[in-house]
């Protein structure tokens, strides 16, 4: 039926001058968009299968190809949008759940963008981080409420196990499966490098990536998908995942077509059989619950790992968060509702949950009205998209950041937010081996190397800018930070002033 | 104009501090030519003492000394007074008219003791009583404000330069075996006696030059633990940090130095086995009790004086000896300026404590 012809968002446009048709365009569509027409010795593209990953673009030798906006548009109603009604003509036709990947692009107001740093000026002097010692290095875990000491007076280590980590970053949970074995390769590696952590997600750890124990998170989540006793004792912390930003409230569902090869041993399902993380955790049906899974875990790992608790941020996060800090759990990582993922439900992803800044800014201030932030660490992500972001989040007041999105885009990822498809062009999220080979783990890992060191050095400067030479100094350091443009509510619950007060 | 409290106003001071180690007291004379002479430090808007060992007659009693704004403020605090502790002597503060102190709140002193039958009924320890006590006049009974509360030592501040706030409140007439002076330079005006400084909780003192970048993430954290800053000013964070990691916590005040002026990561990292793991320790356990930016600070305590400086030493503070008793300041001219002839002189290095205590005693720890 003609009415659900829907005319390409975007079209490959091909400068025929340079086109010397060397058809590296066509070999690298993995969805087909470009054919060889033998006929008149020139390529052609099939605007309708182009995702917009900028493959082709990227490694046209003679800069013959770019991809624009089509332009084709409905009449202009700014409530019947070209969006809404393409995707209702979608679901008028198949019947389905609209289908997305990565993280919220709708325009939602970004706190980060609408907050800004301080500086030293006169009544303290700023310090310069080529001269003198600036410290990044953070350190995660619950802390007791007092010290003790042994008969001589001597103090006693009393603090539980912890992470400890050159600079407040770690990769978040993405799994082996929705990310290709290079990919996580690359993460792995990174995290080493750089002294930080990658976390699993939830498919297991294979086998090769052991060794990176030390800068490994393993996640257990709903679907208990490679969990033994081995993977919970092969990395440094383990992560319940309660809940994803992407998509609050609901599981997942990895497509058969891609439990293939090793992917089904290390998740310890069947090859080809779907691997579907049921929505809540089914042993956790109250916040009772949750403190007996850690218990269980920290039982299996011999309470030598600190155990995070994985929520995404919503309405009560606030409540949700006291309720952890008071469950056994040493650190609690928040979602936010612009975090990414391979595949969501669209109206799950866009109209779920609440910004990572407001959700931090109320538990922050929530444990601190209770006493209890000292209980437990606090990283944050979905999304923290560069250096400024992680130094606000920090002040603010988390411990620490998660980057997942931002990690990808270092290793080639172009956001064309069709990981679901699994035939992603740059190697990251797909598992067809001549796509996975792509992505070279040497050259990945060394980007993501590349992107976080140029990150501490930003950090850094804006620490040193603010006369802080330790990253500890920033946490919560709310007087650092200043609202532009936001209305006195919104100023109440981020905890800062206006710029100008 | 917003008064202290209501806003955060930066200020650029001087200090200076001596100590008779013997515990041989001394007239209040000489703290106030040794501040004198770093005139130029501060700006007329702020000076104060603090003074210890000068209440030997009164020495197991708390000494308040309070401001008050008014009669009935005056009223409302006497009757909290009467209702938790025993008053055993009240008077006012004798003072000294003088053209350049002005504005001048009721300005009185009690020495008290909790009564016995309050104190049991809180289930607190006697300190802990008294602290709470202070905090709930100075936050909860609008124009009464306790600025000292220790046993033994008291505080005197007001509006002015701190030679003339010395003469005003008669320190030549105390005799103590430790005395701490602050001027002050705050880049405002305030118009209230309570922001100037010493700030002191129970027998801590603490006179501070300079401005601390950590602030809030110090101030959010200690107020997690009981404690309300109303001033907003460094020194009041300080002062309540230094309460909790010692009072609280039971630290040493050399460990409290490793805690506030941590050393770097990277020192801690070429420290011997024993050692590092003790910093290691004290870092991660008390980061959010970490300074940072520029501080020098002089700490009173019953039995002794800390000197400390923030680990890279972004102000000045030098320390001067002669037999039994230390002279410390901000500047060497307000040493030199009561005592020429020193033994030694000398400049602590960044986060490197100066503690000395009364009779060769040692900082406590619970």
């Amino acid at each position: 039926m003609a009415v659900n012809f829907l005319y390409p968002e975007y079209e490959a446009v091909r400068n025929a001058d340079r086109c010397i048709v060397c058809r590296a365009c066509e070999r690298q569509c993995a969805n087909g968009a470009h054919e060889y027409l033998p006929d008149g010795g020139r390529m052609a593209c099939d605007d309708a299968r182009c995702v917009n990953c900028h493959r082709c673009v990227s490694l046209c030798p003679t800069r013959a190809l770019k991809i624009v906006r089509s332009g084709n548009t409905y009449k202009e109603n700014s409530n019947w949008t070209g969006e809404t009604i393409n995707e209702l003509y979608k679901q008028a036709g198949s019947g389905g759940v609209l289908l997305s990947g990565m993280g919220n692009p709708k325009n939602y107001p970004v706190y980060f963008d609408k907050i800004l740093l301080n500086a030293s000026q006169v009544t303290n002097p700023s310090i310069d981080p080529l001269r003198e010692p600036m410290e990044t290095r953070v350190v995660l875990g619950a802390k007791p409420r007092s010290i003790e000491r042994d008969e001589n007076g001597k103090l006693k280590n009393n603090l539980p196990p912890r992470l400890s980590l050159s600079m407040p970053v770690m990769f978040s949970a993405m799994s082996y499966g929705s990310l290709s074995y290079n990919a996580h390769e690359s993460l792995a590696r990174a995290a080493e490098e750089l002294g930080i952590l990658y976390n699993t997600g939830e498919g297991g750890l294979h086998e090769n990536l052991y060794r990176y124990g030390a800068n490994t998170i393993v996640q257990v989540a709903s679907g208990r998908f490679g969990v033994h006793p081995q993977y919970l004792n092969s990395g440094a912390a383990i992560e319940i995942k309660m809940g994803q930003g992407a998509k609050p409230g609901i599981g997942g569902h990895l497509p058969g077509t891609k439990i293939v090869g090793d992917i089904s041993r290390t998740r310890m399902i069947p090859e080809g059989s779907d691997a579907i993380s049921p929505a809540p955790h089914h042993d956790i049906y109250s916040i009772e619950d949750l403190r007996q899974l850690v218990y269980s875990l920290k039982e299996a790992s011999g309470y030598q790992k600190p155990v995070i608790v994985k929520i995404a941020a919503v309405h009560n996060v606030a409540a949700i968060a006291s309720g952890i800090a008071r469950s056994g759990a040493d650190i609690l990582a928040i979602d936010g509702f612009r975090g990414g993922t391979g595949a969501a439900p669209t109206r799950m992803r866009d109209h779920v949950g609440i910004p990572i800044e407001l959700a931090l800014a109320g538990v922050d201030t929530r444990l601190r009205d209770e006493g209890i932030r000292d209980r437990v660490s606090i990283v944050v992500g979905g999304s923290i998209r560069s250096s400024a972001d992680l130094v606000k989040a920090v002040a603010l007041g988390a411990d620490c950041v998660y980057i997942g999105t931002g990690a990808l885009l270092a290793m080639g990822c172009h956001l064309c937010r069709t990981c679901y498809a699994g035939k992603c062009n740059w190697g990251i999220a797909t598992q067809i081996p001549e796509l996975v080979k792509r992505l070279n783990p040497d050259i990945g890992y060394m980007r993501l190397v590349n992107l976080l060191t140029a990150w501490r050095h930003e950090i850094k400067e804006m620490m040193g800018g603010m006369g802080i030479n330790s990253i500890e100094s920033l946490k919560g350091n709310r007087l650092m930070l200043r609202g532009v443009g936001l209305n006195e509510k919104e100023l109440e619950i981020l905890g800062i002033q206006h710029a100008g007060e | 104009m917003r008064r202290e409290g209501d806003i955060r106003i930066p200020s650029g001071c001087a200090i200076s501090g001596i100590i008779d180690k013997s515990g041989r007291r001394m007239s209040g004379e000489t703290i106030i030519r040794s501040i004198a002479v770093m005139h130029d430090r501060s700006n007329g808007l702020g000076g104060g003492f603090a003074a210890y060992g000068i209440y030997p007659e009164y020495k197991d009693y708390y000494a308040l000394h309070i401001f008050y704004d008014s009669v009935p403020a005056k009223k409302e605090c006497e009757d909290f007074l009467e209702r938790h502790f025993d008053i055993i002597n009240l008077s006012k503060i004798p003072t000294r008219k003088m053209k350049e102190i002005t504005d001048e709140p009721l300005i009185w002193r009690y020495f008290v003791t909790p009564l016995p039958t309050k104190l049991a009924d809180s289930q607190l320890e006697e300190r802990e009583f008294t602290a709470k006590c202070v905090f709930r006049i100075n936050t909860r009974i609008g124009g009464a404000y306790i600025f000292s509360g220790g046993k033994n030592m008291g505080v005197f501040k007001a509006v002015g330069f701190p030679e003339d706030v010395g003469r005003f409140y008669r320190l030549e007439e105390y005799e103590g075996w430790c005395f701490t002076a602050h001027g002050r330079y705050p880049t405002n005006t305030p118009g209230w006696w309570g922001g100037a400084h010493p700030f002191a909780l129970l027998d801590y003192s603490v006179v501070h030059n300079g401005e601390i970048s950590s602030y809030d993430a110090n101030r959010r954290a200690i107020e997690m633990y009981g404690y309300t800053c109303t001033l907003q000013t460094d020194t009041e964070v300080i002062t309540y940090i230094i309460d909790y990691l010692h009072r609280k916590q039971g630290l040493t005040f050399r460990e409290i130095a490793s805690v506030i002026a941590a050393p770097f990561w990277q020192t801690i990292g070429r420290m011997a086995p024993e050692e590092r793991e003790v910093h290691e320790y004290l870092r991660v356990m008390f980061s959010a009790q970490l300074i940072t930016g520029p501080f020098s600070i002089l700490v009173g305590f019953e039995g002794g004086l800390m000197a400390l400086n923030d680990r890279l030493k972004l102000r000045s503070m030098v320390v001067g000896e002669k037999g039994d008793t230390v002279y410390i300041a901000s500047e060497e001219a307000a040493i030199r300026a009561v005592e020429p002839d020193l033994d030694t002189v000398w400049a602590p290095r960044g986060g490197q404590p100066v503690i000395l205590c009364l009779n060769g005693g040692e900082a406590r720890w619970r």
